[in-house]
C-alpha cells in the first residue's frame, strides 16, 4: 500500500492563532508558538510534529483566515 | 518515516490553499470567527462554478460588512437589513446573473424580517447565506431573535427569559413553508465534513439562483467566540452541545 506524506505552509503573518486547525487535526501535528509571536501579536501555527502530518488539508478547510496551504505526496 | 518537507512543498503536491478569489488583506473577523470560513466557500464556489464575472454579492450591516473588501467580485453595500431588497432589485435587473445576500441574524431576523420573508414569498431568484450566531456581533453582543433561551448576552446578562424576550426565532422553518423558496437548508462549518457539506449546499443554492428556480437559503450555524465570551475552540463546543438542538441541521426543503 502507498504510504502518504503531507505537509503545510503556515501564513504566519495572516494567523491569528485562533487554534481551529490545532484541535482539527487528526495527527497532531499542528500547535501554536508558546513565546513566539508575529507583527499583530499572535501566537502562529505551526508544525510542530511534521513527520506525522499525512496532507489531510483539515487544517486548512477549518481556518477561517486561510492561513494554511496544504502538500502531500504518495511514496 | 522522516522526509525533507522542502520534497514535500512543491506545486505539483498542492492539495490546498487559501481561495484564488479571496485577496490578502487581512481580514477583520476575530480569531476563529465562522464568518471566514463561510467566505471561503464562497469564493471557491464562484471559482469552481466559473461564474466570477456573473456573481453580484450583497453584503450586510453587521461584522460582515466589510465583505466587499476580501473576495474579489462585484458586491453592493445594502443597508441594514435590506439586503434581499436590493438583490431584488439587482437580479430582475440583470437576471442572467447569479445574485446572493449574505447576512447575519441581527440584520435578516431582526431589522431585516419583513425583506427577507417577501423576497422568499415572492420567490425571487436570489441565494440567501444566513450566518446564524445567535447575537448582534458587531455592536457588543446584544440579544438577537435568535438568541436561545437562558444564553447570555450584553442586553439580557441573566440569560434570554422567553416570557419576556420571545422564543428563539427559527428563520429557516419559517421560510420554509412559504411557496417561493425552492432550497432551505441548515448547515455549519465546525468541522471539516460539516464544511464540506456547507459548500455542497452553497454551490446548489448559487446554481438555484442562476437557473431561475426561486429563492434559496442556506443557513449557517456560527460561532461569535467574541460575543459569546469563549474562546474559538470552546465557541464550536458550545455551539454543537446548545445551538444544535434549537437549530438542527440539514436539509429543509429541495424542490
Ligand atoms: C438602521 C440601523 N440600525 C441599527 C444599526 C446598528 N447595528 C449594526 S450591526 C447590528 C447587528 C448585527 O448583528 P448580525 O446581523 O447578527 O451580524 P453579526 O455581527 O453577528 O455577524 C446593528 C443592530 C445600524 N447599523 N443600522
Ligand atoms: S494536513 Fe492534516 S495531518 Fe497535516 S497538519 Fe493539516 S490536519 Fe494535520
Ligand atoms: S486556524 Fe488559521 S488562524 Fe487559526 S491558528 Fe490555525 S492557521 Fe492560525
Ligand atoms: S464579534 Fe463575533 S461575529 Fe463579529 S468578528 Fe468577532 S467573533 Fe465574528
Ligand atoms: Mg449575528
Amino acid at each position: 500500500m502507498a504510504k502518504i506524506k503531507g505537509a503545510v505552509v503556515v501564513n504566519k503573518e495572516r494567523c491569528k492563532g485562533c487554534e481551529l486547525c490545532v484541535v482539527a487535526c487528526p495527527s497532531q501535528v499542528l500547535a501554536l508558538q508558546p513565546t513566539e509571536v508575529n507583527d499583530r501579536g499572535y501566537h502562529y501555527a505551526f508544525m510542530q510534529n511534521p513527520d506525522a502530518c499525512i496532507g489531510c488539508a483539515s487544517c486548512g478547510l477549518v481556518c477561517p483566515d486561510g492561513c494554511i496551504t496544504v502538500y502531500k505526496v504518495k511514496l | 518515516m522522516h522526509m525533507d518537507i522542502n520534497e514535500i512543498i512543491k506545486p505539483e503536491n498542492l492539495v490546498y490553499t487559501k481561495p484564488r478569489l479571496m485577496n490578502d488583506n487581512p481580514m477583520h473577523y476575530c480569531p476563529g470567527c465562522s464568518h471566514g470560513v463561510v467566505h471561503k466557500l464562497i469564493a471557491e464556489v464562484i471559482d469552481e462554478m466559473g461564474i466570477e464575472e456573473e456573481t453580484i454579492g450583497i453584503a450586510p450591516v453587521g461584522c460582515a460588512v466589510f465583505a466587499y473588501n476580501y473576495i474579489d467580485i462585484d458586491w453592493i453595500e445594502a443597508a441594514h437589513g435590506r439586503a434581499p431588497a436590493i438583490a431584488t432589485a439587482v437580479k430582475r435587473l440583470n437576471p442572467k446573473k447569479m445574485v446572493f445576500t449574505y447576512q447575519g441574524d441581527g440584520d435578516l431576523a431582526a431589522i431585516g424580517t419583513a425583506e427577507t420573508i417577501h423576497a422568499c414569498n415572492r420567490g425571487e431568484n436570489i441565494a440567501i447565506i444566513f450566518i446564524n450566531n445567535g447575537i448582534y456581533g458587531m455592536t457588543g453582543g446584544q440579544m438577537a431573535p435568535t438568541t436561545l433561551e437562558g444564553m447570555k448576552t450584553s442586553t439580557c446578562p441573566y440569560g434570554r427569559n422567553v416570557a419576556l424576550n420571545g422564543y428563539p426565532l427559527r428563520i429557516a422553518e419559517l421560510v420554509e413553508r412559504v411557496d417561493g423558496t425552492c432550497y432551505v437548508t441548515r448547515q455549519s462549518v465546525h468541522t471539516p465534513a460539516a464544511i464540506r457539506k456547507a459548500k455542497k449546499a452553497i454551490r446548489l443554492a448559487f446554481e438555484n439562483s442562476m437557473a431561475g428556480k426561486g429563492t434559496s437559503m442556506v443557513e449557517i450555524v456560527s460561532t461569535c467566540n467574541s460575543g459569546w465570551k469563549m474562546s474559538p475552540v470552546k465557541a464550536n463546543q458550545w455551539m454543537e452541545e446548545h445551538m444544535f438542538a434549537k437549530y438542527p441541521l440539514g436539509d429543509l426543503k429541495n424542490v
